[in-house]
């Protein structure tokens, strides 16, 4: 399914990546763990393949430092899930971690494309 | 947080498990939705999900605090592997309580003894003066528990000294509560008017004694009476303030009630009644120690002042000290009086209070010892037990650890099980110790001397047993579960495979803890014979007299109103009234009661020449021999002829005739008494020659002894001691007595107790050690011969496919039992030459304690080696037995 031909990537997310994502995905609106899965690999153009079972102690982790609070709802097609939403601290978070990302990113590129 | 976290752990859990199954559900709808099978998409779900127990197990994790988890895991796994073996668990318990207990006991007794520091504030600023040196050669007359100082002294010591900021003499006599009959004896304190103050001991009610009460000449002083004595004679009503309180005859004031923790400084004893040292005449009237320079009754305690030592107080004392003996000179022989100039004071901590149960701190911490060494046998056997239980559990353990358990954990596992023991058995020993320590208290009481002591536990004692039950675990456990998981697990799962024997490395260390346990038990065994033999030789020495049917009677004429020039003819009535009662056999007056613990002496000069060895004396009336059922050897028996104005005369024992006249028959014979230079010294002729006879103590050997008659030169006194031989019940007899003494005067106090009562009082110590020795001997024994008995019977089962082929190659029975008792025998062997070099050492610090026999005494040690080898090797017996009982074939057939 990969469109440009990019082979997926699996389970070599950078530590801490995949808090990162979580994050920027429930900041758009609460979701449930299959959506966010679908999400991720969705907006990377299915370049990231989550493996479903790992996001589950990401999410106990992220909900543990109080970034995100869960509810159970209603899925679309009628069956009973468990939501996450942001929380006001996750947003902050999610604001310095990627600015974090982005001066990593930096940092690696001006170490493999020296100027 | 973490922890409320911890214990919702499971809860979490299945959440987790119900948004997991909601996640494929989705997946699988989602599946479905684009086309699948409904057996595809729920594979394809699972496969995108992954292992979701893995995923729970990580959360779960997530959730613990790892090391509490696994604590618990291993608590729940140990308490199930006890409830699987009861019997076990069982013996495990109650022999760690035994040894834990007695432990216990044994250390709060020690603790109360001469640990722990007196109620009061600020105990370390104590210290006591006395005269310094251990025994200082003092003459003259002594009385009370803690006869240190004279009054004279005391009253140069409280004006001069400069090293306490306050300083208080005491003394604790008996005061008696009754105005006539049969005595009422209460614990009584003289105390100087700084008593309290010094102590820092406010009042419960009322007011506490001050130094305005204690003005020499005291005509009605005030009273402070304790919480105890309050409660049990007032009730604890507060009306007993200002009430009357009748002490010796005299009438006392209760002023004020001391708090219910304070006992006074004597450790082991209640005071019930304080009053001022000034109203020690009105008990003693005309023999008053307060102005006699060689009347020793007081102790004085000081509080130092800040900045002070104790031995910086002793040596300001030491210099204070040379004018104050030299003014309070007493008429002495030349000797003594040089002794008494040579004196020096000084000061020790008091912070623990003043005790003359030091006879029982040696005991004590022997019986500790013995405790302790009782505790490592059963530590001993319970870690063979483990070590067979863990060589039991190997291929399971192997198997584990092949698995990928780590060491540590196991060891860990192994481990709860002896923690839950350990713990077991130090709270129920903990448990234990308050009984057996209150129980013990109780027993060194006896009709006269009542003791107190508070047992009850505090920090010490708790961190005592705390620190038993840790190294017991450790002693139990740490081993066999090192041992158990020290196997490589391939060598684990291969033994135990046919005709595999157990090797000697690993079955070395099961013989070292039984020759250990020997070892230790047969110097248990060796220090309770002694013991036990102790109390027998002393039980069944001769003392020079028929101890039974022989009634010791005190009656104490003091408030009668008769003058002492007229004492003796009083005394001499009543006797002789008392011997024509019906049923009275015999009676005489004697000053003091053989075994009673008093005793008098002088120094004699003989044919010219002073002797440098003081001589026992006592005074007696006539028949005292008769009464006694001790016939004299020869000559004659005091009578009615030898008066104070008749020639003196005498009756000298065996040992008297053989120290002092070289074994010559010492009738007719004469010597002097030594008295000081300016007192008439008349000669005595010797009439009447006595067997020997024990005097204060049934442990001293037999020494000279003199007896005197009682109308001849018997210091004065207002007390009649009586020993009376009578075959009528007790209570007949005492009440016959007692009837009498009424007849002559109403106020006469009496005090009965019988000779066996007060040998039996005297042996209280070596009772104490033979019961308490030979019970943990018999213990110490009793786990031993378990421990041989259980390696015996596991040797015998893990070699059952060897015995069996030896049987099967031809080896009879009585071979195979004489294999097995072989090795019992050389364990044995090694355990009781162990034990017997050990004996010999450890023997020795009981020496001072044994009667009759020697530490190393051979036939002791030979009849224990002997007992506790017949019993060992009684208990290997048996699985020597079952050994040969194997059928062969059976044998070779199994696994």
């Amino acid at each position: 399914m990969p469109k440009r031909g990019n082979a997926p990537i699996q389970g070599e997310l950078l530590q801490g990546t995949l808090d990162l994502l979580i994050l920027k995905t429930l900041a758009l609106g609460p979701a449930h763990g299959h959506t966010i899965a679908y999400a991720i690999e969705h907006r990377s153009e299915d370049v990231l393949q989550v493996e479903h079972g790992s996001l589950y102690p990401a999410l106990h982790r992220i909900e543990d430092r109080g970034w995100i609070s869960s509810f159970w709802g209603t899925s679309e097609n009628n069956r009973r899930a468990r939501y996450y939403r942001l929380t006001p601290e996750g947003r902050k978070q999610l604001t310095e971690q990627t600015n974090r990302w982005d001066e990593i990113v930096k940092a690696i590129n001006r170490v493999l494309r020296p100027a | 947080m973490a922890l409320a976290k911890f214990f919702r752990r499971g809860r979490w859990d299945d959440e987790r498990a119900r948004e997991l199954a909601a996640h494929l559900a989705i997946e699988i709808d989602a599946n479905v939705a684009r086309g699948m099978t409904p057996q595809e998409a729920r594979d394809a779900a699972r496969r995108k999900l992954g292992n979701t127990t893995l995923v729970r197990e990580e959360i779960y994790r997530m959730n613990t605090i790892g090391f509490l988890e696994a604590l618990i895991q291993d608590l729940r796994y140990g308490i199930r592997l006890l409830r699987l073996n009861p019997g076990f668990a069982a013996v495990a318990i109650l022999s760690l309580a035994l040894g834990v207990g007695a432990n216990a006991t044994m250390f709060q007794l020690i603790n109360a003894l001469r640990i722990r520091t007196l109620p009061v504030a600020q105990p370390e600023q104590l210290a006591a003066v006395r005269i310094a040196g251990d025994h200082p050669n003092r003459s003259g007359s002594f009385n009370g528990r803690h006869a240190v100082l004279t009054n004279p002294l005391w009253e140069r010591i409280r004006d001069r000294q400069e090293a306490f900021s306050s300083v208080f003499a005491w003394a604790s006599p008996e005061f008696d509560l009754s105005t006539g009959g049969e005595s009422r004896p209460v614990d009584g304190l003289w105390v100087s008017g700084e008593f309290f103050h010094t102590l820092e001991v406010r009042p419960l009610l009322g007011r506490v004694l001050t130094p305005a009460d204690d003005r020499r000449g005291c005509a009605a002083p005030p009273a402070v009476i304790s919480y105890g004595f309050w409660q049990r004679e007032y009730g604890g009503s507060a009306s007993a303030l200002g009430g009357t309180l009748t002490l010796d005859g005299n009438p006392f004031e209760i002023v004020g009630i001391t708090p219910p923790g304070f006992f006074g400084v004597e450790i082991g004893r209640h005071f019930d009644v304080a009053v001022p040292l000034c109203s020690e005449p009105l008990s003693r009237g005309p023999r008053s120690y307060l102005d006699r320079n060689d009347g020793w009754f007081l102790a004085a305690i000081g509080r130092l002042k800040p900045g002070w030592t104790v031995e910086k107080a002793a040596s300001h004392l030491r210099a204070i000290s040379p004018p104050m003996f030299k003014e309070t000179l007493a008429k002495y022989r030349a000797e003594d009086e040089k002794d008494y100039l040579d004196f020096r004071l000084g000061a020790i901590p008091a912070r623990t209070g003043v005790s003359n149960l030091g006879d029982y701190e040696r005991p004590l911490w022997l019986l500790l010892a013995t405790t302790a060494m009782v505790l490592l046998i059963a530590c001993a056997n319970l870690a063979n037990l483990m070590l067979a239980r863990a060589t039991a559990r190997e291929r399971e353990i192997a198997v584990r650890l092949a698995l990928g358990a780590s060491r540590v954990r196991i060891v860990r596992q192994l481990l709860a099980e002896s923690v839950l023991i350990a713990v077991a058995g130090a709270g129920a020993g903990a448990v234990l110790a308050q009984w057996l320590s209150r129980v013990l208290v109780a027993s060194l009481a006896t009709q006269n001397d009542r003791v107190f002591l508070e047992v009850a536990g505090d920090w010490r004692v708790f961190s005592f047993i705390a620190t038993l039950a840790a190294a017991t675990c450790l002693l139990v456990g740490l081993l066999p579960a090192i041992r158990a998981t020290a196997t490589a697990p391939g060598d684990a799962m291969k033994a135990g495979s046919r005709g595999t024997t157990d090797t000697r490395e690993r079955f070395g260390l099961r013989r070292v803890l039984v020759v250990a346990q020997v070892a230790l038990s047969l110097v248990l065994v060796v220090g309770a014979l002694l013991f036990v033999r102790t109390l027998r030789n002393l039980v069944t020495l001769d003392a020079g007299f028929a101890q039974s049917d022989l009634l010791i009677a005190v009656l104490n004429f003091q408030r009668a109103g008769i003058p002492d020039v007229r004492m003796p003819a009083a005394h001499a009535d009543l006797l002789d009234r008392l011997r024509h009662q019906p049923g009275m056999e015999d009676a005489a007056k004697v000053r003091n009661v053989p075994v009673g613990g008093s005793f008098s002496n002088r120094n004699l000069i003989v044919g010219g020449v002073a002797r440098p060895e003081s001589v026992n004396f006592n005074w007696i009336s006539d028949r005292y021999f008769r009464t006694m059922s001790a016939p004299l050897l020869a000559g004659r028996d005091i009578n009615e002829r030898d008066t104070a104005t008749s020639p003196r005369v005498a009756i000298v024992t065996e040992s008297f005739a053989r120290v002092l006249f070289g074994g010559q028959n010492p009738l007719g014979k004469t010597f002097q008494i030594d008295e000081p230079p300016g007192t008439p010294q008349p000669v005595y002729e010797i009439v009447g020659f006595a067997r020997d006879s024990k005097y204060s103590d049934l442990r001293d050997p037999f020494e000279p002894l003199v007896y005197v008659p009682a109308t001849q030169n018997e210091p004065p006194g207002s007390t009649l001691r009586l020993v009376v031989r009578s075959r009528l019940p007790l209570t007949q007899a005492t009440s016959t007595i007692a009837a009498l003494a009424r007849e002559i005067h109403p106020s006469i106090v009496v005090e009965f107790r019988t000779m066996q009562s007060q040998v039996r009082d005297s042996l209280m110590r070596e009772r104490l050690m033979a019961t308490l020795s030979g019970f943990f001997g018999a213990l110490a024994a009793l786990i031993a011969t378990i421990g041989l008995y259980g390696v015996m019977s596991y040797m015998v089962a893990r070699r059952r496919n060897e015995i069996g082929i030896r049987m099967a190659l031809g080896a009879d029975r009585r071979e195979v039992v004489g294999m097995v008792m072989r090795e019992a025998g050389r364990l044995l062997g090694a355990g009781v030459l162990v034990g017997l070099a050990a004996s010999i050492v450890a023997a020795r610090a009981a020496s001072t304690l044994l009667f009759g026999l020697g530490p190393g005494d051979p036939l002791t040690l030979l009849t224990a080696a002997a007992v506790l080898g017949a019993v060992a090797m009684v208990a290997s017996y048996l699985p020597a037995l079952r050994a040969s009982r194997l059928e062969p074939t059976e044998a070779l057939r199994e696994e």
